[in-house]
């Protein structure tokens, strides 16, 4: 039996922050493409330390729900996990490049596939073009639009500004939207200036984060002047110096990030079978609601 | 409450064993199980034992009866004469299906002891069922086995209960053998579910259990502060180590491992040297002067008021806390999340030096500052009434001593907080 098992950050705090978690879990059990799917959290339970005790599988797709490589990918959580003989040149990565590294748990003797995070899977570019059709409710959304990727910086993590680009120039290839820009949160080019870097009237705002918390509900529209008090709401789009923008909250919420969980088990060697196409299928934005 | 009113309508004398319409399926799993060593029944542990002599020829055996060159259809009518026995077995072989620590909460749940002590303790190699049934003469002198089960049966006909933390769990038995659980908390044991909100998938315990009574989220899925007014009235078994499993994620894997002598605990020393990031500094608060601030976290954090699970980390694997791990029916391997957050709060401020300060309070001021504290810690706040002002922690008593003992920057009796920085004086 292939077991698969996704890690994510959790909250003490946010009781939002472990609901995509839990999504994406669901949508990949309904699509049946593993004998179990379980859930693990640093923040909460069950706790990384404990997770694959709760797996009864003996073959475990480890997949991180985290935006970036850095130290929760490369420290903590195989750490935690207890992996044998983990060491990050495992994944032999720039930064941007992790797949999978095969490891035994010493706690529970399985053999996991430690995968990369979601966020730097090209995948993840889809599930950006797709957050900018949900909060458009249009399918073909792009024509006379701009989008922003928003992400932290490189404050904290020089990988997360690389993950950012990524997808940025990956959007902007495809040649959708008129204008595509990457913006920080603290460093330029800051999400504050949204409207400085878009000709197009219609912006949609997309945040490179797993969950909606304090950064994505109160900080971003707070700094785009989308509202003056975050507890009084915004709208979508709200008007800003002549602009419309439309700001989606955190790309992690959206339905089809369960692929790109799916994509990481399925290029560590999962037998997915048909549930890619299923769960891109069943998460896509009806066609004609516009 | 009893378990078979939560099933069906039917009323079953509780000492009258249930008769059961074995499933087709049994009968197919019992011609096969003769070729499968692993899943054939034995007089040890299912009260009876099938064996194939020519592809066609069964023989069915209990401790007192022998049925030889049985065909197929006398097979499946010597089934029929035990059906008690047979559904046991198919059960627990095919349906649970499950020798880890899913199977074991499900034998314990039926208080099915003696199939719980066969799954073997990890530490010493797996004992499984097959090596510990092959000695025919202890068998045969022990009727005590179907006798088990039979009352087993009985006592599952009314419904057998279990307290998991703040869960009531109700097993039952369906007419074809197989189990059904309702799940509720405890403080419900006594509400005809008519009157509580029925759920039957076990994702809705998920959100059951993300806010306390008063709608604040709970980090710590083991505090006392489950809220009530919900039942899952209509489990199968796979449903209930689920509904189990999202109420308190990984307990049952832990009982498990307990109760095969196999629990690994991390003390607190080697948690906290373990840990990086923001949460590295923790190390420094273990300065070689003893464990008294662990006590205090222990006495904080892990007392039953705050958490059920059972604490079994020490301060290190020489050095035992004083105070009491608490009762809980799975145990704590190891200070969670929450204790190491905390922990890193302490540590920061636990590192400041002690100062002298000076005031003057009354009697009944010194106590209600106790009262007060004592008031937040068992979290008793939202209990006091508005006008009972024999409460130190009374809203009006503590209006009244910030009124008159406050000074406009907040400090107490006007003394500054840091001597040296301080504006106010008296
Ligand atoms: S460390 Fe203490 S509070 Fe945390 S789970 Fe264990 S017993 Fe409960």
């Amino acid at each position: 039996m292939q077991s698969l098992v996704i890690v994510a950050h959790g909250s003490h705090l946010n009781p939002d922050s472990s609901t995509p978690t839990y999504d994406h879990a669901d949508t990949i059990r309904e699509a049946d493409a593993f004998g179990e799917v379980r859930t693990g959290f640093w923040k909460e339970e069950p706790h990384l330390r404990e997770v694959l005790r709760t797996v009864e599988g003996e073959e475990v797709y480890v997949v991180p729900l985290f935006i970036s490589e850095g130290y929760f990918t490369e420290q903590v959580i195989p750490r935690e996990l207890r992996l044998e003989g983990w060491d990050v040149d495992r994944w032999d990565s720039d930064g941007l490049s992790a797949d999978q590294a095969t490891l035994t748990a010493t706690d529970t003797g399985q053999t996991v596939h430690y995968c990369g995070p979601v966020g730097t899977h090209e995948a993840m570019t889809d599930v950006l073009i797709r957050r900018a059709e949900t909060v458009t409710d249009d399918p073909d959304v792009g024509d006379g639009f701009g989008l922003a990727v928003v992400g932290h910086g490189t404050e904290r993590n020089e990988n997360s500004a690389k993950a950012i680009e990524y997808h940025a120039d990956r959007i902007r290839e495809t040649d959708r939207f008129d204008e595509v820009t990457a913006l920080y949160m603290d460093e330029d080019p800051e999400v504050d200036d949204v409207t400085d870097h878009f000709t197009a009237t219609d912006v949609v705002v997309v945040p490179l984060f797993i969950a909606d918390g304090f950064h994505t509900q109160e900080d971003i529209p707070e700094d785009m002047d989308l509202t003056d008090d975050y507890r009084t709401g915004y709208d979508v789009p709200a008007t800003v110096d002549g602009h419309r923008i439309w700001y989606a909250g955190a790309v992690g919420t959206e339905p089809l990030l369960a692929d790109v969980v799916l994509e990481r088990a399925a290029d560590a060697g999962a037998d997915v079978g048909a549930a890619i196409e299923r769960v891109r299928r069943t998460t896509a934005v009806a066609a004609g609601n516009r | 409450m009893t378990g078979h009113a939560e099933t069906d309508g039917t009323t079953l004398d509780q000492n009258v064993v249930p008769s059961i319409d074995l499933p087709t399926a049994a009968v197919d799993a019992l011609a096969r199980s003769p070729d499968d060593d692993h899943r054939a029944p034995t007089i040890a542990v299912d009260g009876f034992r099938v064996t194939a002599t020519t592809a066609d020829a069964y023989t069915f055996e209990t401790a007192t009866e022998r049925h030889a060159d049985l065909s197929r259809a006398e097979l499946a009518d010597a089934a029929h004469d035990h059906d008690v026995l047979v559904a046991d077995w198919y059960v627990f072989e095919h349906v649970v299906d499950d020798e880890g620590s899913r199977g074991a909460f499900l034998r314990w749940l039926e208080g099915a002891t003696e199939r719980l002590e066969r799954l073997g303790r990890l530490d010493d190699g797996r004992t499984d069922a097959a090596d510990a049934s092959t000695s025919d003469a202890a068998e045969r002198s022990e009727p005590t086995t179907a006798t088990a089960i039979r009352d087993r049966f009985r006592s599952l006909a009314s419904g057998i209960e279990h307290d998991w933390g703040q869960l009531r769990i109700t097993a039952t038995i369906a007419d074809d053998g197989t189990r059904r659980y309702a799940i509720r908390h405890v403080d419900a044991a006594g509400i005809d579910r008519d009157h509580l909100e029925a759920h039957d998938d076990p994702r809705d315990a998920r959100s059951i259990a993300k806010h306390d009574p008063d709608g604040r989220y709970r980090p710590l899925k083991t505090a006392p502060t489950l809220p009530t007014g919900w039942v899952f009235p209509d489990l199968d078994a796979r449903e209930c180590y689920e509904t189990v499993e999202t109420f308190y994620p990984a307990t049952v894997a832990n009982w498990d491992r307990e109760r095969r002598g196999d629990l690994d605990v991390s003390h607190w020393h080697e948690t906290m040297a373990r840990q990086t990031g923001i949460y590295g500094l923790i190390e420094t608060w273990d300065r070689g002067e003893g464990h008294e601030h662990v006590e205090w976290v222990a006495e904080t954090c892990c007392a039953d008021s705050q958490c059920l699970k059972r604490r079994e980390w020490e301060y290190d694997a020489e050095t035992a806390l004083s105070v009491d791990g608490g009762d809980g029916a799975f145990p704590c391997r190891e200070p969670c999340s929450l204790v190491v957050s905390a922990a890193r709060r302490w540590t920061k401020l636990e590192s400041e030096a002690e100062r002298t300060y000076e005031f003057d309070l009354t009697p009944s001021e010194k106590e209600q500052l106790e009262a007060l504290i004592d008031a937040v810690a068992d979290g008793r706040v939202e209990e006091i009434r508005e006008a009972d002002l024999s409460e130190g922690a009374n809203r009006y008593r503590t209006r009244f001593l910030r009124a008159k003992r406050f000074d406009d920057d907040g400090a107490l009796r006007g003394v500054p907080t840091d001597p040296e920085e301080g504006t106010t004086d008296e």
